[in-house]
């Protein structure tokens, strides 16, 4: 069971009220794109064994998309951050740095 | 009461906490940028209101204004101001950018009364309800069940329901099972 806090609406909740959205910072490539960077958009996704970071809804409540840092291993959420965002914020990497020393997720370390 | 959109027999249930289907409300659904000040000044004259902080629900005579999320409001009144009260709103944010729609007829309220009213919300929503964690003046926004459902408590003894009108039936049926006489969990009483 995963614990978030709704950057959004404040809620610390548990997951059912929640809606998974797959990969967080995916950057679309469409049409027109080179074929490699196109299928990598499509088709190409991390599956780390610890540190994640994934794309959620506050489905049941304020119906806010937000992104979250967890562990995919133990299940500790390290945050939520807001979705308008092209990397986690530094406080947050910091926080993960501090618990998984030398964890590195695509290109964020 | 007849339900005067159905015409079909208001749902009650005297459990160990009382459920009953309550008198249509007016709500209505305002969104906009409420950082904006001549959009929330604006809005605010039109309700009359204080506008609520972050999960709040605030009171007045007859209509209440609830935070839903932080570009959206839900104005609720009587089902008599309503019309009124729209056209209020909507002659107020003239040709500012905003969404205001009379959501009235998508819900349905439930009044949920008796000393254990925070036991039968605990049983179908996945919320900290304990005294002193939750406390009339907050609205949350959640789930009953399987379905979206907001609540809030008008006092210790009373909490108010509302979900969309589709899943009443489905709503009535389970607040009726978690207060079902011999079911009581007496965790807070
Ligand atoms: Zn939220």
């Amino acid at each position: 069971m995963l614990i978030f806090e709704c950057p959004y609406c404040g809620v610390h909740a548990e997951e059912t009220e929640f809606s998974p959205g797959g990969e967080a910072h995916l950057k679309r490539f469409g049409p027109g794109s080179d074929d490699t960077d196109f299928e990598r958009y499509l088709f190409m996704r991390e599956n780390p064994k610890g540190v994640h970071f994934e794309r959620w809804r506050h489905v049941n409540g304020c119906g806010k998309w937000f992104n979250a840092a967890r562990c995919t291993m133990t299940l500790e959420v390290f945050g939520t951050y807001g979705a308008q965002t092209f990397e986690p914020p530094q406080d947050l990497k910091d926080k993960i740095t501090a618990k998984r020393p030398g964890w590195s997720w695509r290109d964020f370390s | 009461m007849l339900d005067p959109l159905t015409g079909i027999e208001a749902m009650h249930f005297d459990g160990y906490v009382t459920v009953s289907q309550t008198d249509p409300l007016g709500m209505i659904t305002v969104r906009g940028n409420f950082a904006s000040k001549p959009f929330a000044n604006a809005l605010k004259k039109a309700i009359g209101i204080d506008f609520p902080g972050l999960r709040q629900i605030t009171l007045a005579d007859t209509s209440m204004v609830a935070w839903m999320s932080p570009d959206e409001l839900l104005i609720l009144s009587t089902w008599e101001d309503k019309t009124n009260l729209m056209d209020a709103i909507q002659k107020a944010l003239g040709k500012k950018h905003a969404l205001v729609v009379d959501v009235s007829d998508a819900r349905r309220t439930f009044t949920l009364a008796g000393p254990n009213v925070r036991e039968v919300i605990a049983k179908l929503a996945p919320v900290d309800i304990t005294p002193g964690v939750f406390e009339p003046g907050e609205i949350r926004r959640t789930r009953f069940g399987q379905v979206a459902a907001a609540f809030w408590l008008v006092s210790q003894e009373e909490a108010k329901v509302i979900c969309f009108r589709s899943v009443g039936d489905y709503m009535f049926k389970q607040l009726k099972a978690a207060a079902t006489p011999g079911s009581e969990l007496d965790i807070w009483n």
